[in-house]
């Protein structure tokens, strides 16, 4: 484990890894594709329109974790100061809010035939846009902080207070709701979802999963050498400044 | 399949693709110029603070 | 120790008082914020009565953050962020009088100011002392969650708009609560005390976060 603490170890592991992490996501990506299009059959109350669950349940789902591991690496910024937990921070940021963002077009384009309408403020749908919304703080934040390292631990706090602020905003979001409009909403998932179902959805899930993965593992990568690139440009500022002195 | 909805799966499948696509190319592009950036420092002769100690030294009367 | 915070509390309610201070001016944002919405629904009294409450809390949410960026940013350019840093009260015990201090010149005022404006706006005597009540105890939460966005870009040159983006999702739950609140007393099938201890409990819950994690962002930050 500790071998992994060290940049230049994960460098070349991760290197490993990721082609064949990027390898299983695209078969599993195409044997998903397949279930869904040509195994799952239509349901009897949502018709067709359920195909887009596949996309839309995978998304959510990876929103929320990304949000997690983002957390988790935030306190280990704060606790153990590793470079390695603001790297992974930093390039789990816009994975996130892409794929939150994917949750919430989807959800209104399976909204619009369902329910008539493209958005409803229905609790669910609500959280997963506060939820945007404070992925899209986050990466300001990143952005308006010069050093790396203090942009890091100031993005740390941001991402754990809004952490505990995920389920304040859920529940007051559902009592909101139920205020406004009394168990109008159509109800998704749960224990009653058919087989035929839960199958092309789970590989979806999966496929969805270790594509993240490779991206946030790339995305990770591509942190390391940014961070090694502004130190060796700054040391050879320095170098330069002396060698003009 | 010709159903009246079947508009709304193919732009939720075609915008989530763009996405994907858009989230992929970022990391392949954003990847390349780091990796360039850094070979060209390498080439100028810069190189890391663990490295840099002896062979930075120098650097000062050199100049 | 307590003599230190209470210098520092009469400090920061003297700088509020003076020209460019926050005080009279959040105060004066908010009167505007409530003034000029009528001109965009039209005069319609029924409409404004049903929605006057939303309409308070949002002036009320929207004041509060305008004058959160100088929290500490003022302290931080004219130095004295460093001698409180290296003070001997703890630095969460600043941050809560830092707040405290805020409130009192910005929450406070606009709890009290919100009956008068009330009557613009047509709303009942027991809705005026509902949203008075509401943000008396809900406006401390947001100050301190805002708190936490302003100890983030206190370092920062434009810090303010910044900090309003960063905030406002976290005032969410504090905005459904004290919305909620209010209606509740004027009618409705929930009973009053339901979501005014929520909203008194989210406001508890952010002094403390909210401290914690503006102290832990001030001491990163430099």
């Amino acid at each position: 484990m500790w071998s992994l603490a060290n940049p230049t170890r994960f460098m070349a592991l991760a290197g490993r890894i990721l082609p064949w992490l990027a390898a299983a996501s695209a078969v599993l990506l195409a044997a998903g594709l397949y279930l869904a299009f040509f195994v799952a059959p239509a349901d009897y109350q949502q018709g067709e329109t359920v195909r887009i669950m596949f996309i839309h349940v995978p998304t959510a789902w990876l929103g929320l974790f990304f949000y997690t591991l983002m957390s988790l690496s935030a306190v280990g910024t704060l606790v153990w100061r590793h470079p390695l937990a603001d790297v992974s921070q930093k390039a789990a940021a816009p994975i996130g809010a892409a794929f939150t963002f994917v949750c919430l077009v989807t959800g209104a384009l399976w909204g619009k035939p369902m329910w008539g309408t493209w958005w409803v403020w229905d609790a669910r749908l609500t959280s997963m846009l506060v939820l945007l919304l404070m992925y899209l703080g986050v990466m300001a934040m990143w952005r308006t902080v010069e050093d790396p390292g203090r942009a890091a631990r100031a993005v740390s706090i941001l991402t754990l207070v809004g952490f505990v602020n995920v389920p304040i905003v859920k529940f007051s979001v559902d009592w909101w709701n139920t205020l406004h409009q009394p168990a109008s909403v159509f109800r998704l998932g749960g224990p009653t979802i058919h087989a035929s179902m839960l199958w092309p959805l789970l590989v979806m899930a999966l496929a969805f999963t270790l594509l993240s993965a490779a991206l946030h593992l790339a995305g990770m990568r591509t942190e390391i050498l940014r961070r090694r690139v502004r130190t060796l440009s700054i040391l050879e500022a320095e170098r330069l400044d002396r060698e003009a002195a | 399949m010709g159903t009246a909805h079947q508009g709304f799966i193919v732009a939720s499948y075609a915008i989530t693709a763009l996405v994907i696509a858009a989230l992929i190319l970022r990391a392949l592009i954003d990847q390349r110029l780091q990796a360039r950036a850094l070979a060209r420092l390498e080439a100028r002769g810069v190189t890391r603070r663990s490295q840099a100690r002896p062979a930075g030294r120098p650097a000062p009367e050199a100049g | 120790m307590t003599r230190a915070l209470a210098a520092l509390l009469v400090r920061d309610l003297k700088l509020a008082g003076r020209i460019g201070g926050s005080g009279a001016l959040g105060l004066g944002f908010f009167v505007m914020l409530v003034t000029v919405v009528p001109f965009a629904l039209g005069p319609d009294l029924n409409l404004l009565a049903r929605i006057g409450p939303a309409i308070l809390w949002l002036a009320a949410v929207l004041a509060t953050l305008i004058g959160l960026d100088r929290l500490f940013q003022a302290d931080e350019e004219d130095g004295s962020l460093d001698l409180l840093m290296h003070a001997e009260a703890p630095l969460e015990l600043i941050v809560v009088v830092k707040g405290f201090a805020h409130w009192l010149t910005t929450g406070l005022p606009l709890a009290l100011c919100a009956p008068f404006l009330g009557l613009l706006i047509a709303l009942t005597p027991e809705a005026m002392l509902a949203v008075s009540a509401t943000l008396l105890v809900g406006t401390p939460a947001l100050t301190f969650i805002g708190g936490v966005g302003a100890a983030l870009t206190a370092t920062m040159r434009r810090g303010g708009l910044l900090l309003s983006v960063l905030v406002l999702p976290l005032m969410v739950p504090t905005l459904i609560f004290g919305v909620s609140a209010a209606n509740a007393a004027t009618g409705g099938t929930i009973p009053f005390l339901t979501p005014f201890l929520i909203l008194i409990a989210l406001s508890l819950l952010a002094i403390v976060i909210g401290t914690v994690a503006a102290a832990a962002a001030l001491r990163h930050g430099s």
